[in-house]
């Protein structure tokens, strides 16, 4: 039998969602006997492998880079899982959405205005990676197929997830335990 | 008054028309207005004043003739002993032809302007509603009861009892012409044995009725303008139509509802009240019985939503024009809380005809459900584009192609939409549908009050839908969720596709949120808002596919459940 | 007053004849979901998520204002009613701005928990992102726009309870905004008597106490169907 070769991205987010998943604590013994963990942040991996399982997307697509990546995983991954609110919603991330020229309008704030040395917006082309002018959930580019909510979603309720996930079945997201926002 | 002062007025002012020899009979209506009929009618006035003919011609405004896309159109009337006046027609008159005109005065007719009257626009049609419109002087109560107005309300009080009234109305088998075509038989029967006590009650002092009835003048669909050419051109028939009404489910006090937005109509109305009033037509002990009824107007800020008639009352009451669930029914539970009687202009301008003529005799015009006549506003890419009544069971194509004369620039025939915001878009397969309320139904589209758009091949059908949703989005009152925030997301959605960004899973959402907000919405507003959008869905389904953005995902899960998608790690 | 009975989910109920489907629902121990009703004030069938089926009627009835009959047969949680219902949440969430991670009601806001109710693990429409403000010029309450649903509990209990009828609604559509008195600031307004009652009232974060933060804000509703039993039947039930 092989393992579940398991992969989880961080786009526009805060890493809270990641900070909640290590918060598995001892059941991460767990799961790293069942699964292989084939791309995360917290591993050095360049670059997202092919035929992955499962991948967890945790955060907005924000930017370019966001969006080439999320188109990438859903065609090497055989399932893709809405990881948190900014995922599922666009949550916090996209409350630049309300702003018109909401990159620029951040950019500038985060850039010009509030710095008081060297004030300039980073344009390192290839490097770093424009803005969307919108900050978008991640099934509105590509389908998702399990959505995990939550800011972030709390340990039992990942776990819960990944837990049917191993036994290859669909995590039953019903009820405040599993469905909470926020 | 009394019928015998009734029966003098009617001879004396005849006689006095009869004392004219010609009548200059000049076009106000809404279209021919815009033409620039004022104008012409001013011009024949001074031309008469310097011609021989001074004083044995006189010049009228009168309501609209239906033919607005020929306006201004001037009617000549020539006294005839023992006969109707002979008459001609003439299209597009400018004030510079009116030396012309007085000059054909009892000659031959100008051939240059000459409108044939024995085309099928004219000869299809058949007149009860607008039978005194664009002949009689709107501003005169004298003219409309020289030609027999306000003996329906004679008759009425001298012969018949309230119930013989509602027994009368009920077998001639009218039905509401605001568009849903309730019986209006049952509904004043309703209003007539409601209890005025049968819920609280908060009448303002000063208001001595226990019952109302509400005249429907809110007339809001966009090109629509039958109401207003009832109101404008014949506002006594309304009144009698009102003051019947009253009779017949024991009501003091009536209100006209109209939009601000039509002046003239007020100006029209408020005139009328003050004639019949002056002649004691209304008021109290009408005609020397103990009958006594009020009419006063309230003016409408120009909301959509106030012709749903529950959003109306709460407008007449002074609050804010939001609809409220229904049962109970404004029948039972109306203005102030007390049994209402709410109609439409066109249904109540069918009341007097229904009384001098007869229940047998409206019944046998139309279909077996539907009886009577119909005011249509025939707009859109059409020849002749304006004002039609015509019977209930005449077809689509006859309406289009006969008396609408085709569609112009040689283009061809796409689709007819009824109904205007609330209503569907019929296609050329279906137009020899019989024009009743059951069969537009069942086409996807209804009645409504009488809208009647007609578009040619050149025509994009998801333009339309998406133009109608945003009439509906804006005039969406806001109370309830799915028409308020339902409509904001079909237009968004709409809108996706007219600019290249919709996906399949954007017209499946489209399709699902259609069937919430027809089926979830307070009022008629949001229960029909998404008619436009099912049926040209219906009919049109590929016009929707082809604007499809092809690199989009249909909506769904794509690798279907992990128990398929993982099977191989298991 | 007499008594009917009628069927609830094939569940025999008896009400008083004056009693609403809702009524005679909670009565007996069904749950049909609401968001504009509460319990003290009018009910208005404006969220349409109480929507129930009645047997031989065609259209949906909202609970809140349908009375009861005699051998009336209602069934209050179908596929389609679910369908709907999950329809008409998602509609709210993608309306305004619900930003629920950084909202002082979260935990305790009944349309976080609808949304739990109806299964509503992601919005499927595109969240229209309007540009709304937040009133805060009152020196005790706040007033968020991005979070209000329009429910109008706060303008019910403004006007029925308090009797001050500070707050009302301005403008119609997707345009509609609570407002204070002539659409001013809320801290210049001359009747508002500052008693707390819209934030008794609102089921979500949109009218809060200041200086509440996140998931800080507990709404009382109960007190406003309390001080109504107690001022009509001088029944002071804790």
């Amino acid at each position: 039998m092989e393992k579940l070769k398991l992969a989880t991205v961080w786009l526009g987010g805060c890493s809270g969602c990641h900070m909640s998943f290590l918060d598995l604590d001892e059941w991460l013994f767990d799961l790293a006997a069942a699964v292989e963990v084939v791309f995360s942040p917290i591993a050095d991996v360049k670059q997202f492998p092919e035929q992955v399982d499962v991948t967890l997307i945790e955060g907005a697509v924000a930017n370019e880079e966001h969006l080439e990546l999320v188109r990438m995983i859903r065609a090497r991954s055989r399932m893709v899982i809405s990881f948190g609110d900014c995922a599922v919603t666009g949550n916090v991330t996209a409350m630049r959405n309300v702003l018109s020229s909401s990159a620029e309008a951040v950019l500038n704030r985060a850039y010009r205005e509030l710095p008081t040395f060297n004030p300039r917006i980073p344009d390192e082309a290839g490097i770093v990676p424009p803005l969307l002018e919108r900050v978008l959930p991640v099934h509105a580019v590509i389908p998702v197929d399990v959505f995990l909510p939550g800011c972030p979603p709390p340990a039992p309720r990942i776990r819960a997830a990944l837990q049917a996930l191993i036994e290859g079945k669909t995590p039953e997201m019903i009820g405040r335990e599993m469905l909470k926002f926020g | 008054m009394n019928f015998e002062e009734l029966t003098q007025l009617a001879e004396r002012e005849r006689a006095a028309q009869h004392a004219m020899p010609f009548q200059i009979h000049v076009c106000a209506g809404t279209g021919c207005h815009a033409a620039g009929s004022e104008m012409v009618a001013k011009a024949l006035e001074g031309e008469v004043a310097r011609s021989t003919l001074k004083g044995k011609v006189l010049v009228k405004c009168v309501g609209c003739r239906g033919l607005c896309a020929s306006g201004p159109i001037v009617e000549v009337e020539q006294q005839q002993p023992n006969a109707e006046p002979a008459s001609v027609l003439y299209a597009h008159v400018r004030p510079e032809d009116a030396p012309e005109v007085v000059r054909s005065i009892g000659g031959e007719p100008v051939e240059r302007l000459f409108l044939d009257t024995n085309q099928p626009f004219f000869t299809r049609q058949l007149k009860i509603v607008l039978e005194d419109c664009g002949k009689i002087d709107p501003e005169r109560i004298e003219d409309y009861i020289a030609r027999g107005g306000y003996r329906a309300l004679f008759k009425v009080l001298d012969e018949m009892t309230p119930s013989e009234v509602i027994d009368e109305i009920t077998h001639s088998g009218l039905r509401g012409r605001g568009g849903a075509g309730f019986p209006t038989g049952l509904k004043w029967a309703t209003v007539a044995k409601a209890n005025p006590q049968r819920y609280p009650t908060y009448v303002p002092p000063g208001v001595q009725s226990q019952k109302f009835v509400i005249c429907n003048g809110d007339e809001g669909d966009p090109g629509a303008f039958m109401d207003r050419s009832v109101m404008e051109g014949d506002p006594h028939r309304v009144l009698e139509g009102m003051i019947i009404a009253g009779y017949a489910v024991g009501a003091n006090q009536g209100y006209i509802y109209v939009r601000a937005e039509y002046p003239l109509a007020v100006k029209r109305l408020r005139t009328a009240i003050r004639q019949a009033q002056r002649v004691g037509l209304l008021g109290n002990n009408i005609a020397g019985t103990a009958f006594s009824f009020n009419i006063d107007i309230r003016l409408g800020a120009g909301a959509f939503v106030c012709g749903e008639e529950t959003a109306l009352i709460a407008s007449i009451e002074g609050g804010r024009g939001l609809p409220r669930p229904r049962p109970p029914y404004p029948a039972e539970y109306g203005l102030w809380g007390c049994p209402t009687l709410i109609n439409n202009v066109e249904t109540l301008a069918n009341i007097a005809p229904i009384i001098n003529r007869g229940a047998a005799w409206f019944a046998s015009i139309g279909t077996a459900k539907s009886k009577g006549t119909k005011v249509f506003a025939l707009t859109g890419q059409v020849k002749n584009t304006g004002l039609i009544e015509v019977p209930m069971g005449i077809t689509l194509r006859e309406i289009v192609f006969d008396i609408g004369g085709g569609i112009p620039n040689g283009r061809k025939f796409k689709a007819v939409q009824t109904g205007g915001p609330s209503g569907g878009c019929i296609p050329e397969q279906y137009l020899d549908t019989p024009v009743d309320y059951e069969s537009l139904t069942a086409l996807g589209s209804i009645m409504g009050s009488g809208g009647l758009i007609v578009m040619d091949d050149s025509t994009d059908m998801v333009e339309v839908a998406r133009f109608f949703m945003e009439f509906c989005m804006e005039e969406s009152c806001g109370k309830c969720i799915p028409c308020r925030a339902g409509t904001a997301q079909i237009h968004h959605i709409l809108t996706k596709f007219q600019t290249g960004r919709a996906t399949m899973r954007d017209l499946r959402l489209l399709e699902e949120l259609c069937d919430v907000v027809k089926h979830a919405s307070l009022c008629g507003l949001g229960q029909s808002a998404p008619n436009p959008v099912l049926s040209t869905l219906r009919y049109f389904r590929h016009e929707y596919e082809a604007k499809l953005r092809s690199d989009g995902y249909a909506y769904g899960h794509a690798n279907g459940a992990a128990e398929e998608a993982l099977s191989h790690v298991q | 007053m007499s008594v009917v009975t009628l069927k609830i989910n094939d569940q025999d109920v008896s009400a008083r004849d004056d009693a609403t489907v809702l009524q005679a629902a909670r009565e007996a121990g069904i749950h049909i979901p609401v968001l504009c009703y509460l319990e003290g004030l009018s009910a208005v069938g404006a969220c349409r998520l109480c929507l129930v089926e009645v047997a031989g009627v065609n259209r949906l009835l909202p609970a809140c204002t349908t009375r009861v009959q005699e051998g009336m047969m209602v069934q209050t949680n179908t596929p389609r009613l679910q369908n709907y219902r999950r329809h008409i949440v998602e509609l709210l969430f993608a309306e305004r701005n619900h930003v629920c991670a950084v909202c002082v009601a979260n935990g305790n806001c009944e349309l976080q928990a609808l949304a739990i109710e109806v299964g509503m693990d992601h919005v499927r429409y595109d969240y229209m992102f309007p540009a709304l403000g937040v009133d805060l010029t009152h020196e005790r309450f706040g007033l968020d726009h991005n979070r209000c649903i329009l429910c109008t509990r706060c303008v019910r209990a403004c006007d029925e309870i308090e009797g001050a009828h500070t707050l009302d609604v301005l403008g119609r559509g997707a345009k509609a905004r609570i407002v204070t008195d002539l659409n001013m600031p809320w801290g210049e307004s001359p009747t508002c008597t500052s008693c707390g009652k819209c934030a008794m009232a609102c089921p979500t974060g949109a009218i809060f106490k200041q200086g509440s933060t996140v998931a800080e804000m507990v709404h009382h509703p109960e007190k406003l169907a309390f001080l109504k039993v107690a001022r009509e039947r001088r029944e002071w039930r804790v």
